[in-house]
């Protein structure tokens, strides 16, 4: 509804469309991909199967996608706000009943050939709700408390779900992505401060009842916890991974020891070397030069987003793209700061680059409905 | 050009203030300039730690990705042993040594020179060492790479004594399954086999021992259903490897859990038996303890040794066992378990269902009587009798003992197909009964719904007609004929099982709540079984035996395959024994005994073996007197004019069948 607030002189119609891309995120998003298609080869041993044919496919697929995003206008897309939510959360709860069980988590529906991870999709439709409700939200009502709880329930649903799967990282994503959007619209200030207070005081619950009957979390996420803290303390267990992860990006020094050269993935000391800790291949091959350049790449990508947001006079446009940065910052932030041994391992894959058809697509579509803002734009 | 498109009625303008909206994304970015500082000071962290890891403790972690390092190796856990049920070993594991090496350990010297030094110590297969000549190429330099497989243990002590002029050589001792009662078991245990990517593509196991290159599991039968009970899991042990890979030493280790043993109800003794005298044809045999389900034999001939598949089968091997050579119409598919994977039109083994049908729903009297006149004239098809003559007047007893069909075309059509179908599901035929076997068969126990299903067409007379003698759409596995005739002379729902125990852990009986059917006409049709074997008109009787106290109970099957054409009999065909084999009928035989207290049903079909009463009644007969005496039967078993014969066939058979020893006893293992 925001649309037309402004005076409306120019939009790019049918083919005109593509040269209002932002086709600088284009080449940030193939560029990244590019990186995983290399690394993704170099832990399958030198091969394109089992996992970098499959995963050039779906960019390809992605890319198609985002294109095909971006023709459609924005608003569009703000329409099926309500509708894609309530659809993702209609799988979550699908998948607590008859989701596929693996590695001890429930995360997946299994749909013949291909496996959704509910969860990924909740990812970006809980973006582009919380970016709908704020549009249509009159500025004076932000930060009234009866305005507040709704946003609150729409994050707290999917959240409570996906935790009980059980999926920590999904969870911390949807959170802090949900309450960045809140702060982005305009939510006052004290809000913010009373739930960083509060989460400080669970933080010290959840440790003061460990291995009383009021424990909080499971044995298992106590135990990661404690590796986070010290990983040398059960350098067999959990405490290895972190351990052989932190050898396999130290060791890589400033060059990196070349292409399919890592001794750290290649002895198959790396845990999840395709997926979780590809970060700690692409580090040990790269060195220094080949990590940091990733993290430029992904900086800039953050970069080019939040320019496209803040010239952007459409404020659902704006919150989404917001939003999709945000989430995404959130994703290799934590991906990166967990195999650098700063968090702990709560299973996040590194955007675009770990191995993952689900991750990969619900980023394209993120990635769609950015360049859709951009190319809609009010001139 | 069009420069600007309208989207949305004006009205829509109004409804917000351009000052209201100026604050709004006045607010949004400064916040997002906020939040994306907050970002940049992350990342900048993020970079901060990547450059004092990567750059200022580089050589520190250099030195210990290098120097010294902690390796965590799987322990394969040792694979659950098959007993059958006196503890006899069916699936054993077998210890034998592995020359493996790896490129970075050969060093300067070189790959080349060191299979050269190697094949002077040990005889290295050709093929072998030219297939790890290209893996040690293509494979990254420290995966080891096996040289040799199944080395004896002076190899071993001679590269042993050899290895510092063998750098990068080392003899590891490695497990092995092997099947002690070779082709007997086959078709029951099935076999293991190294695990391939489409086994890994099959099955969401995330197991690390799957990741083990070779790694046995069971790929059919009964290793493969039982596999997660069989596999046991990995254990682990800790080493320290220097730079090359090469372990220094054990630090510590933790070891897994043994797969589970598996006691099956089959009888090694009687299998071996059954496989003998199966042997030259290509039928199948099955044995059930009716008291409590147990499958005691279960054998299928032509049979293979499932030892060849252990270690990868040769391409040779593999195509005549697929018969890749044999003319079509000459297969005998030896690799498939025919008891429960092929299935067969019943015959006349099915009349039992029909009467029974038409017995419970009172279509018909005990002593009421059908006149045959060796055809039947159903809505303007005849029907015939395999009497062409006709039996006259036929009542429930004479019809099964002398096997008149007209007497079923009859009853059938008063009874309806839905109800027989019924009578014959509730006897255990068109159900899949869950042996841990590969690719069982559910065969099809047709009604109306079904043919409307399967076929999109409507149920005729004629089909039930056809059914009601087992012939038609109806298929039936031998192991559903087994436990049909296990249910008719129990009385309840017996249910095969062919595991006894998992890891000294009872698996249920089989025994069954009871089926619910009037007793009366239960011995009605018991006692016509009985009647078969040793009425002097029965079809079996040729077949009894003699002992007083194990009195059989059959009933012979002859299933067409294929009925002789007009064309055929023009030339002079009209005998079974003048088509080529593969269009010759299938002979049946279904028995329990003995008669007065059943102790053991059995089933045999043998594919194209011509009559029933001929072939697979003897075969029959045969098996359940071996079962009964536990051992070799005495000749005053048989009939006496038969003891002749059956002396020479004793005599024959001594030659295929093994001394099979008790084993221990499982619950010391």
């Amino acid at each position: 509804m925001s649309y037309l607030e402004y005076q409306l002189k120019f939009v790019p119609v049918g083919f005109r469309k593509l040269l209002y891309l932002n086709w600088p995120i284009v080449a940030l998003v193939t560029a990244v991909s590019g990186f995983g298609f290399l690394m993704l080869y170099s832990v399958a041993g030198g091969s394109m199967t089992p996992w970098a044919s499959p995963q050039i496919q779906r960019f390809g697929l992605g890319i198609a996608v985002m294109m095909g995003m971006a023709m459609v206008p924005i608003w569009f897309w703000r329409n099926l706000a309500v509708v894609g939510y309530s659809l993702a959360l209609a799988l979550l709860v699908l998948v607590e009943f008859i989701g596929a069980e693996r590695n001890g988590s429930q995360r997946w529906l299994d749909m013949g050939s291909i496996d959704l991870q509910p969860s990924e999709l909740m990812k970006i439709t809980l973006v582009v709700l919380l970016a709908a409700y704020y549009d249509w939200l009159p500025l004076n009502k932000v930060s009234k408390p009866q305005w507040i709880i709704l946003p609150l329930l729409f994050i707290a649903a999917p959240a409570y779900l996906v935790l009980s799967q059980p999926d920590l990282g999904t969870t911390v994503l949807l959170v802090s992505g949900g309450g960045a959007i809140m702060f982005l619209a305009g939510v006052h200030w004290a809000y913010f401060a009373t739930v960083i207070a509060s989460a400080l005081a669970l933080v010290t619950a959840v440790f003061q009842t460990r291995s009383t009957g009021w424990q909080m979390l499971k044995d298992y996420q106590y135990r990661r916890i404690d590796t986070f803290i010290d990983p040398t303390q059960d350098p067999l267990g959990a405490g290895y991974h972190i351990t052989q992860a932190k050898i396999a990006l130290g060791s890589g020094g400033w060059t990196g020891r070349g292409f399919m050269q890592g001794t750290q993935s290649r002895l198959n000391f790396l845990p999840e070397k395709h997926t979780d800790f590809i970060f700690t291949t692409l580090a040990e091959e790269f060195g220094f030069i080949g990590a940091f350049g990733l993290l430029i790449l992904y900086t800039l990508i953050i970069i080019f987003c939040v320019q496209s947001a803040m010239t952007n006079k459409d404020r659902f446009a704006s919150l989404v793209t917001m939003g999709v940065a945000v989430t995404f910052f959130l994703f290799f932030a934590v991906n990166m700061a967990m195999v650098m041994g700063l968090a702990p391992v709560v299973g996040v894959p590194l955007p675009l680059v770990s191995y993952g058809g689900s991750a990969m697509l619900v980023l394209m579509v993120a990635f769609g409905l950015v360049q859709s803002a951009h190319v809609h734009k009010p001139r | 050009m069009p420069l600007g498109i309208e989207y949305e009625s004006a009205a829509s303008i109004m409804k917000r203030g351009p000052k209201e909206t100026e604050e709004g994304a006045r607010r949004l970015s400064r916040r997002a300039l906020l939040l994306g500082g907050v970002q940049l000071g992350v990342i900048a962290a993020l970079g901060a730690r990547m450059a004092s890891m990567q750059v200022d403790q580089a050589a520190e972690f250099r030195m210990l990705a290098e120097e010294n390092r902690i390796n965590i190796g799987l322990i394969p856990p040792a694979r659950g042993l098959i007993y059958d049920i006196n503890g006899v070993v069916l699936a054993d594991n077998e210890q034998h040594y592995t020359i493996t090496m790896t490129r970075e350990g050969a060093g300067d010297v070189g790959v080349d020179e060191i299979l050269a030094r190697l094949n002077r110590l040990v005889a290295l297969d050709h093929d072998r060492l030219k297939k790890a000549r290209e893996e040690l190429g293509a494979r990254s330099p420290f995966v080891p790479v096996t040289v040799a497989q199944r080395v004896s243990w002076w190899d071993v002590a001679r590269v042993n004594v050899n290895a510092p002029a063998l750098p990068g050589v080392v003899a590891e001792l490695g497990r092995s399954r092997i099947y002690p009662q070779g082709l007997d078991m086959a078709h029951v245990v099935g076999y293991v086999g190294p695990v391939s990517d489409f086994d890994l593509s099959k099955i969401d196991d995330r197991d690390p021992l799957l990741q083990i290159p070779r790694f046995q599991i069971g790929k059919t039968m009964v290793e493969n259903r039982l596999e997660r009970d069989l596999r046991g899991s990995a254990g682990t042990k800790r080493v320290e490897v220097n730079a090359a890979g090469r372990v220094m030493r054990e630090l510590d280790r933790i070891e897994g859990t043994p797969g589970a043993d598996v006691q099956l109800t089959v009888d090694a003794r009687l299998q071996n038996y059954i496989q003998a005298r199966l042997s030259g044809e290509s039928a199948a045999a099955i044995v059930i303890d009716v008291t409590n389900g147990d499958v005691v034999g279960i054998g299928s001939a032509p049979s293979y040794d499932p030892n060849v598949f252990v270690q990868g089968i040769s391409v040779a091997l593999w195509d005549e066992l697929n018969e890749r050579d044999v003319h079509s119409s000459l297969h005998r598919r030896p690799l498939a378990a025919k008891t429960v994977q092929g299935t067969y039109p019943p015959g006349s083994t099915f009349k039992m269902v029909t009467a029974l049908a038409a017995l419970e729903d009172g279509a018909i009297g005990p002593d009421e009587t059908v006149r045959c006149v060796g055809h039947a004239d159903v809505s303007d098809v005849r029907f015939h009798c395999w009497k062409r003559a006709g039996h006259g007047n036929m009542n429930l007893n004479e019809s099964l003992k002398q096997s008149c069909d007209v007497y079923y075309y009859d009853i059938s059509q008063r009874v309806g197909i839905d109800k027989i179908a019924a009578m014959g599901r509730k006897l255990g035929l068109g159900e899949r009964h869950d042996l841990p076997m590969s690719a069982i068969r559910t065969g099809i126990m047709p009604d109306k719904a079904w043919k409307r299903d399967a076929r999109g067409e409507d149920w005729r007379i004629g089909d039930t007609v056809n059914a009601s003698i087992g012939q038609g759409y109806v298929l039936t596995s031998p192991l559903q004929l087994a436990v049909m005739t296990a249910r008719i002379a129990t009385g309840r729902a017996v249910k095969p099982r062919l595991v006894r125990s998992i890891n000294g852990v009872d698996e249920p009986s089989g025994a069954g709540e009871s089926l619910g059917l009037n007793e009366n006409n239960l011995r009605r049709v018991r006692s016509a079984m009985y009647d078969v074997s040793n009425h002097p008109r029965g079809t079996g009787y040729r077949t009894r035996i003699a002992t007083e106290e194990f009195r059989i109970a059959g009933k012979t099957g002859t299933s067409q395959v294929r009925s002789i054409t007009q064309a055929e009999r023009e030339v002079g065909v009209t005998n079974n024994e003048d088509l080529p084999w593969n269009r010759r009928d299938h002979a049946l035989f279904v028995a329990y005994a003995p008669a007065d207290n059943p102790k053991y049903a059995v089933a045999v079909v043998v594919e194209h073996g011509g009559g029933g009463s001929t072939t697979a009644a003897p075969i029959a007969r045969d098996v359940m007197l071996q079962a009964l005496y536990e051992g070799k039967p005495p000749l005053s078993a048989y009939p006496s004019a038969t003891r002749g014969q059956i002396a020479d066939q004793q005599r024959r058979l001594d030659l295929l069948i093994r001394d099979i020893q008790p084993g221990r006893d499982t619950d010391e293992v």
